[in-house]
């Protein structure tokens, strides 16, 4: 956490429960305030955004899935963590590696693999694709693809909420490379100039595309960004779901009582390439075999196990399940309908279609 | 029917705007600075901070909010204080305002309306410049460019109900332009052309600003006894021709007038058009009236020569009507 002027009263009270439990962990302190089901659920949550986007991968390779693919893969504790404190009035903006985020917040995998699959039952009719994962009627407002650019419409979503005191939260990710553009700095002077209720998290995986961080920002540490803008920032382990899920409740917390925004930096890696073409040779396969030791879902798997929260059998029959739904998603997405060719005509690209044609009937 | 400036037409209908609790202005000195082309003046003291939002000058901001906004229930107007500005806030506007509802399969929509102006008073190269062709260019914009109060007003009331994003392009010369407007609650579809004079000889088409100067340059015509038809598109997409291969077919003839660069410019489109579906009625090259193609220069005598003139359409409307 980082120090700030003056502690709420929240604030104040979060930190002497600190003191009292001293001993405590991220992990005891949310297997005491979750319980034990809640605990395996996050984890339910994490390897089904593993093995899903492992199926997507084999899928891309069986040409079944086109177009970019960028996996979430390693980066899993961050988003499972942060969107674990969402209410359903809340709402979530996403970039184009949006695969977890969309898992986390309960999207169906099925229409998530029809989406990837180009099939008319995709979350957006294979409209989208990869990058554009959306499901209004959970608040999901998409993944986008152009860096840095949702989190004005995550603002603008912020904006909605306040004047038409819905009482909802947003949260926006982004990586360490949207935050060298101007809509990363736009963005947040909205924000804390008007009190907008949005928890920014920056998923620092190191790299924006494949420059590292070193050669593409002038401050390394992204969360102290936001002190130019006098706002509320932290500094936290994006490996640990506990921990992610304690520190960004605390921001949404705040964003939630109309205090203003947070920019959350989480640290993170990214095991796959950029996408699913990436070489690599801006990294050694050393640097990413170290981080590998370190994988988020199999060390929660292992500290569920080592505290006896869930046994080996339950933890593996947990396993197949998510394998079975997995390759229940391929099966429905293989046997959909593709989309229609009404997506080419005016009745796809405006919800109100005028007299006038905008898309040519002649059109050879 | 009361005569009004487009001004006061303009104001009228962001009245109207307003009594719809969903919607709020954001832009660039609409409350505090009392806007500045004046058409928001009051506005700030009438809703409040809440709804009149002075934003910092940043366009991909201020556009940004307004999809945002829009796309979560509200009904916002984002004012763009000069379309030279625009190109700032274009990734939000073709990126995001035009792809939002087909990319995401038709879950959502956004239904904003971006208010803009065009033109030019020696204000030089960057602040001077007509992007119409650039936003019609763009699936899933709708761009009107109203000539009239009337149809300011009009327009204005069918933007605010279209639940997609529309480019309602105005132009600071002609904001002191009057005419009559309707009393009441009416509505002026967007996507519909209309004949703005009647003539036989030739037809002008046009819309914006260019319809009073083709009306002036008519007039001029009209004591030689020449019979100028005019149409005014008043939308730039979707971009109804009916009216004006109507026209053209009656007079054979015609000239294109936008105030814009030739090249790639909405006129470009506007005569392929006339040329694909009225070739067998053409009895002369069609001539086009246009931005002379340079920067804008700030030297008057310069900036005199780059800019559309009655003198200018009255000079193409003869040459077409010599070459027949």
């Amino acid at each position: 956490m980082q120090k700030r002027r003056g502690a709420t009263q929240a604030e104040a009270s979060a930190a002497s429960s600190l003191r009292s439990t001293m001993t405590s962990t991220p992990f005891s302190r949310a297997r005491d305030h979750l319980g034990d089901a809640q605990l395996v659920e996050l984890y339910r949550q994490m390897m089904l955004i593993r093995r899903f986007e492992e199926k997507c991968q084999e899928m891309y390779t069986r040409a079944k899935i086109g177009g970019f693919l960028h996996l979430y893969v390693g980066e899993e504790a961050t988003g499972v963590g942060a969107i674990s404190n969402l209410q359903p009035q809340d709402h979530i903006f996403t970039h184009y590696r949006d695969h977890g985020h969309a898992i986390a917040r309960g999207l169906n995998i099925d229409e998530l693999m029809a989406e990837l699959f180009g099939k008319d039952t995709g979350t957006s009719h294979g409209m989208g694709g990869s990058m554009h994962f959306a499901d209004v009627t959970k608040n999901f407002w998409g993944g986008y693809a152009i860096v840095g650019s949702h989190l004005l419409l995550a603002d603008g979503v912020a904006l909605a909420c306040k004047m038409q005191k819905t009482n909802g939260v947003v949260m926006v990710f982004f990586g360490d490379g949207a935050t060298n553009g101007g809509e990363f700095y736009e963005s947040l002077n909205f924000a804390q100039l008007w009190k907008l209720p949005v928890v920014f998290v920056c998923e620092n995986n190191l790299y924006a595309m494949g420059t590292p961080i070193e050669v593409h920002s002038s401050v390394k540490e992204i969360y102290r960004k936001a002190s130019a803008f006098d706002m509320k920032a932290m500094r936290i382990d994006g490996n640990d779901v506990l921990t992610v899920r304690e520190q960004v409740a605390e921001a949404v917390e705040y964003a939630r009582s109309g205090q203003g925004p947070v920019l959350v930096e989480a640290m993170t890696y990214r095991f796959r390439g950029h996408s699913a073409q990436d070489t690599q040779k801006y990294r050694s396969k050393e640097d990413v075999e170290q981080h590998r030791s370190n994988d988020p879902v199999l060390i929660f798997r292992k500290e569920l196990i080592e505290a006896g929260v869930s046994s080996v059998a339950d933890i593996d029959a947990l396993d197949a399940v998510i394998d079975e739904q997995v390759e229940a998603s391929v099966r429905f997405a293989d046997e959909s309908p593709v989309p229609g060719n009404e997506w080419l005509t005016d009745s796809g690209i405006y919800a109100a279609p005028l007299a006038t044609a905008t898309v040519d009937p002649d059109l050879v | 029917m009361p005569v009004l400036t487009v001004r006061e037409a303009l104001q009228q209908a962001l009245h109207e705007a307003m009594a719809d609790e969903r919607t709020f202005i954001i832009g660039e000195d609409i409350g505090h600075y009392g806007s500045t082309y004046g058409v928001t003046a009051g506005f700030l003291e009438k809703y409040g901070p809440e709804r009149i939002r002075d934003a910092p000058i940043a366009e991909a901001g201020i556009l940004g909010l307004a999809v945002g906004a829009a796309m979560a229930g509200m009904r916002p107007i984002a004012e763009i204080m000069s379309v030279n500005f625009s190109l700032l806030a274009f990734d939000m506007i073709i990126n995001h305002a035009a792809k939002i509802y087909s990319m995401f399969g038709g879950k959502f929509s956004v239904p904003l309306v971006m208010r803009t102006t065009n033109g030019w008073t020696q204000l030089s190269a960057t602040h001077s410049q007509s992007f119409d062709s650039m936003f019609a260019h763009i699936p899933g914009l709708k761009v009107v460019a109203p000539a009239t109060p009337a149809d300011m007003k009009g327009m204005f009331r069918a933007a605010m109900a279209d639940p997609d994003p529309v480019i309602f392009i105005e132009h600071t010369l002609m904001y002191g332009i009057k005419g009559e407007v309707p009393e009441g609650d009416y509505i002026v579809p967007i996507g519909q052309s209309v004949l703005a004079r009647e003539g036989r000889h030739i037809t002008v088409v046009t819309y914006s600003r260019m319809v009073h100067l083709s009306l002036q340059a008519a007039d001029i015509l009209a004591k030689e006894g020449i019979e100028v038809e005019i149409v005014d598109l008043r939308t730039l997409r979707p971009l109804d021709m009916s009216v004006a291969l109507e026209s053209f077919k009656k007079t054979n003839r015609a000239v294109v007038v936008t105030e814009d660069w030739q090249s790639y410019g909405t006129s470009a489109e506007i005569a392929t058009r006339l040329y694909e579906h009225g070739f067998d009625y053409l009895d002369a090259p069609i001539q086009r009236v246009n931005f002379r193609e340079v920067p804008m220069p700030y030297a008057k005598n310069l900036e005199q020569q780059v800019v559309v003139t009655t003198e200018r359409i009255v000079a193409a409307i003869k040459k077409v009507l010599n070459r027949s």
